[in-house]
């Protein structure tokens, strides 16, 4: 099971990097949306050390939703998500290797660069290195949870449109955490527990998403 | 008949007879009348007590008076929500395709009634606070519900094979469901950091015995008009659904339909 597990994030890990310029699409896009906003409100440093967390954080969830819809669409294309169903190994450890090549391509990079942003935004060195974290601790759940709407959304018009209404209001818990850390680290206060509790829902979500995920690819092919 | 095997037993005992559309159909067309009338009177009496024999509040005047409606709208919303999660569970588990015509069926109406507590919300917050739109913990989250409402009926209007679109919205409404409690905790967390407590809900410390009257009964009132409005809508699901069914067609030579 192992040797699949394995087999499968190479073979998602290597597909990717040959369309590399689609990941690369959504890092630019991060970018750019986390710098349209000292556009649109002013270039006052007080006022952006404020918001910068915040945007930072909104600008991952769109980008992160962005590259959803593709994660199971090629494979439904190319049939070989039914031979996934089909396969003697649980699908639920195969999406988990999807939603793991999935988090490490397209969800690692935004952790790296967040930092970059956020100096943009004048934060400390403390609150950047939180900032990143709390990324790197919030990203997995953001993952698996578009993964259910990813599924759930397959062989759909407008899936894309679709995925965003249904996973940015399950989103807010992780957005709300992750701001806060890094905002209690702005303000002086301890941000170990709103890290505890990303790492906690991330958790809770590694084990309850790839079940949830299975069972929609199922529906989908019923 | 001696010889009925235990699954068969259990089809045939009366719990089971109206998980059918066909028997629930009849069922349900002769339920709602009642649950329309009982709604309509209860909202008269409801209403009455609301207007007319509730005291005026010491602190917010005639203004509070919105409770009356506000308050009900609030608790249906969440309790049709925990509704149709636990249609969409059923329905996930056992198949039957009643659940999830039910689940559809209902969806509307938490719908509705999020929007009311939001609207009247708005209509008692610029009495009160001086604002339309306050990002208090329970108006966020019961924004936050309203766009889980909108995400399911969404979803299945976006799908076309209806037992698809049952099961999809059923798994949906089952994540929403886990996610509630932790939505609503993470807001009121993040609430209580943002802002101090200049807004609060605290009302007058004893509620008039009256003004407590008059909310139960316009609860009453709303929960009998929405068992009347997902039965008749229900059926109006049932009919699309089996139109090709021998059932319907008697119905239709019969000249009911």
């Amino acid at each position: 099971m192992l040797k699949v597990f394995k087999a499968l994030v190479k073979r998602d890990m290597t597909l990717a990097w040959r369309r590399r310029t689609d990941l690369l699409n959504a890092v630019l896009f991060f970018v750019m949306v986390s710098s349209l906003f000292p556009l649109a409100i002013g270039a006052d440093p007080k006022l952006l050390r404020l918001i910068g967390p915040g945007v930072v954080w909104v600008g991952a969830l769109l980008s992160c939703q962005l590259t959803l819809p593709r994660l199971f669409a090629s494979d439904h294309a190319d049939q070989t998500l039914e031979a996934m169903v089909l396969a003697p190994t649980p699908l639920s450890v195969l999406v988990l290797a999807k939603v793991l090549s999935h988090w490490l391509c397209a969800n690692m990079p935004l952790v790296f660069i967040a930092p970059v942003l956020g100096m943009q935004f004048g934060l400390g060195p403390e609150a950047l290195g939180v900032l990143a974290l709390s990324l790197a601790l919030g990203t997995p759940s953001l993952s698996l949870i578009g993964a259910i709407a990813g599924a759930l959304t397959l062989g759909l018009r407008g899936a894309g449109m679709l995925v965003a209404l249904l996973v940015l209001p399950l989103y807010c818990p992780v957005l709300i955490m992750g701001c806060l850390a890094v905002e209690a680290t702005v303000s002086g206060l301890s941000p170990e527990p709103y890290l505890l509790l990303l790492a906690a829902f991330s958790l809770a979500t590694v084990a309850i998403g790839p079940w949830a995920i299975a069972t929609a690819i199922g529906i989908a092919y019923e | 008949m001696s010889s009925a095997t235990p699954n068969q037993a259990l089809i045939g005992s009366r719990w089971f007879k109206y998980a059918s559309p066909a028997t629930f159909y009849p069922l349900a067309g002769t339920l709602a009348p009642w649950f329309a009338v009982l709604s309509l009177l209860l909202f008269g009496l409801g209403l009455y007590i609301s207007f007319f024999v509730a005291p005026t509040d010491a602190q917010q005047g005639e203004a509070y008076r919105i409770i009356f409606i506000h308050v009900p709208a609030a608790w249906m919303s969440m309790v049709i929500y925990l509704a149709m999660a636990f249609w969409a569970g059923l329905g996930l588990a056992f198949h039957t395709r009643l659940s999830g015509m039910m689940a559809s069926a209902l969806a509307p109406s938490g719908a509705l009634f999020t929007v009311i507590a939001l609207w009247t919300g708005a209509f008692w917050g610029k009495p009160t606070w001086g604002a339309w739109w306050v990002w208090d913990a329970r108006l966020t989250s019961e924004l936050l519900l309203l766009f889980l409402y909108l995400g399911f009926m969404a979803l299945q209007a976006a799908i076309e094979d209806p037992r698809r679109a049952d099961r999809a919205g059923a798994l949906l409404a089952l994540v929403g469901v886990v996610n509630i409690p932790i939505i609503y905790f993470s807001v009121q967390w993040w609430n209580t950091l943002h802002q101090g407590a200049s807004v609060s809900f605290t009302r007058a410390p004893s509620m008039a015995m009256t003004m407590l009257e008059g909310m139960m009964v316009m609860s009453l009132a709303c929960w009998a008009y929405v068992f009347a409005v997902v039965l008749w809508r229900v059926r109006k699901i049932i009919l699309i659904r089996e139109r090709n069914s021998d059932w319907v067609r008697q119905l239709q030579q019969k000249g009911v339909l």
